[in-house]
């Protein structure tokens, strides 16, 4: 496991045959108030996992994989493209899943909703609805195509959104604190979902038993990686940090 | 309109959204250029006969919209009665009931998707003055999305002030909602860009299908 030193930026570097995920000296602030201190990293494992305590950065260093945050100082690369230029292509690669689910889901119905995503790329009609079919029953939503959204349960609509994004066949997915808002069972099946996914995946999360069988585990405070190494290294580490 | 789509595959499911809502609109016209019972009560058959003999709908479907009219149409008709009489009465009353029930038919034989297609197509003029007929639609779905989604937060908020000891609804609670209302729009916001609706492309030029 590599330890953050706090005073000097810290770079931590992993090897490997390719390079997703870049951020070089990366700062953010809103306002006047630092969320992120110079992070460099480079990512290539397909699993990350990403913990910390409230306020501790980590769900702006997941909104900048995707460029929906730019950040105040630094680059970040997603597979050589800067988010700060070429926000478009980054978000047409990188999925991105948000805690609530209500936030995300924008069409009164299941079906609709799913489709939102395919007609902003262009997707024409037959091919939408062939994909939409498709990931409905991959996420045993088919049942309720028409099915009004506000009417789901919490594990459906997080299912839902989950479909949304996956169906726009991006190449890795984001999620931002993807179980928080539910119960066990549903909890359980996200992480499924999660585990199956061919796509390299992002997880911010509290649920540590998420992240077993994880690649790399990041660990965030106060706007820096203070931990950075496999789920064995980083987890128990974390929790004794917590106290 | 936010939940009222019943599935099916009847002719009248079928028929173009554009179309349907056409008819609609000249039915809102036409049935007033009419005054005699007989046709209007024909009229009210035959909204009926395409809704549950043609699109198969269930009653209740029909009749969730009625109800919340049905008080009105009664006090309508006794207002008739008492300034002028049964006829002109049964007369305003067959209007309503049908425009009601018609409107009810083409919610519940199409998507929401394909009204608002529609509403872009008819938005298009507006290209030339700067507006997206896209986003034009877009704002008609999410609103209809969020109405509920609003409404729900409004009764937590009333759950809470209630379980802390309020007694009654207080003017206090509009700005917790609004304050959650404006924390939804920021993710919401966050959410569009991170599913491509900056990338919207050119519509289609014509309405969809239900």
């Amino acid at each position: 496991m590599r330890f953050a030193r706090r005073a000097a930026g810290v770079a931590v570097a992993a090897s490997g045959p390719r390079t997703a995920i870049e951020l070089r000296e990366v700062a953010h602030a809103y306002g006047e108030r630092a969320v992120l201190d110079g992070v460099t990293l480079s990512l290539t494992e397909p699993r990350i996992g990403v913990i910390g305590a409230n306020g501790s950065g980590k769900s702006t260093f997941a909104r900048l994989l995707n460029g929906l945050v730019v950040p105040s100082a630094g680059t970040v690369l997603i597979d050589g493209l800067d988010t700060r230029t070429q926000g478009r292509e980054v978000r047409r690669r990188v999925g991105f899943v948000f805690q609530d689910p209500d936030a995300q889901i924008v069409h009164p119905t299941v079906a609709e909703d799913v489709a939102f995503g395919l007609a902003n790329q262009g997707v024409p009609a037959a091919e939408r609805d062939r994909r939409v079919a498709e990931v409905l029953v991959r996420y045993g939503l088919d049942g309720h195509r028409d099915h009004p959204a506000h009417l789901l349960s919490g594990g459906q609509k997080q299912l839902l959104a989950i479909a949304g994004v996956l169906v726009m066949r991006p190449q890795r997915v984001v999620f931002d604190e993807p179980t928080t808002l539910l119960d066990l069972a549903n909890t359980r099946r996200v992480a499924r979902v999660i585990e199956e996914l061919e796509q390299d995946v992002v997880v911010v999360t509290h649920h540590l038993d998420l992240l077993a069988g994880f690649d790399r585990v990041l660990v965030f405070a106060d706007g820096r990686v203070v931990a950075d190494g496999t789920p064995a290294e980083t987890l128990g580490w974390y929790v004794a940090r917590m106290g | 309109m936010l939940s009222l789509y019943v599935p099916g595959t009847s002719p009248v499911h079928r028929a173009p959204a554009g179309l349907k809502l056409a008819v609609l609109a000249g039915l809102g016209v036409g049935l007033f250029a009419v005054s005699r019972v007989e046709v209007l009560a024909g009229v009210l058959a035959g909204v009926l006969v395409l809704g549950l003999g043609v699109a198969r709908l269930p009653v209740g479907v029909l009749w969730a919209q009625v109800r919340p009219v049905w008080v009105l149409l009664a006090v309508l008709f006794g207002f008739h009665l008492v300034v002028t009489d049964a006829a002109t009465g049964a007369v305003a009353v067959l209007r309503l009931l049908v425009l009601v029930l018609a409107a009810a038919l083409v919610t519940a034989t199409t998507r929401v998707t394909a009204l608002v297609a529609v509403v872009e197509w008819l938005a298009r003029p507006l290209r030339l003055v700067g507006v997206r007929p896209a986003r034009v639609g877009l704002v008609i779905a999410m609103t209809l999305r969020f109405i509920p989604l609003v409404a729900e937060q409004a009764a937590r908020i009333r759950e809470a002030q209630a379980a802390r000891g309020a007694q009654r609804v207080r003017l206090g609670a509009v700005v917790p909602l609004l304050i959650a209302v404006l924390r939804l729009a920021h993710t919401l916001s966050e959410a569009l860009d991170a599913r491509g609706a900056d990338d919207v492309p050119a519509r289609r030029a014509s309405p969809g299908r239900a």
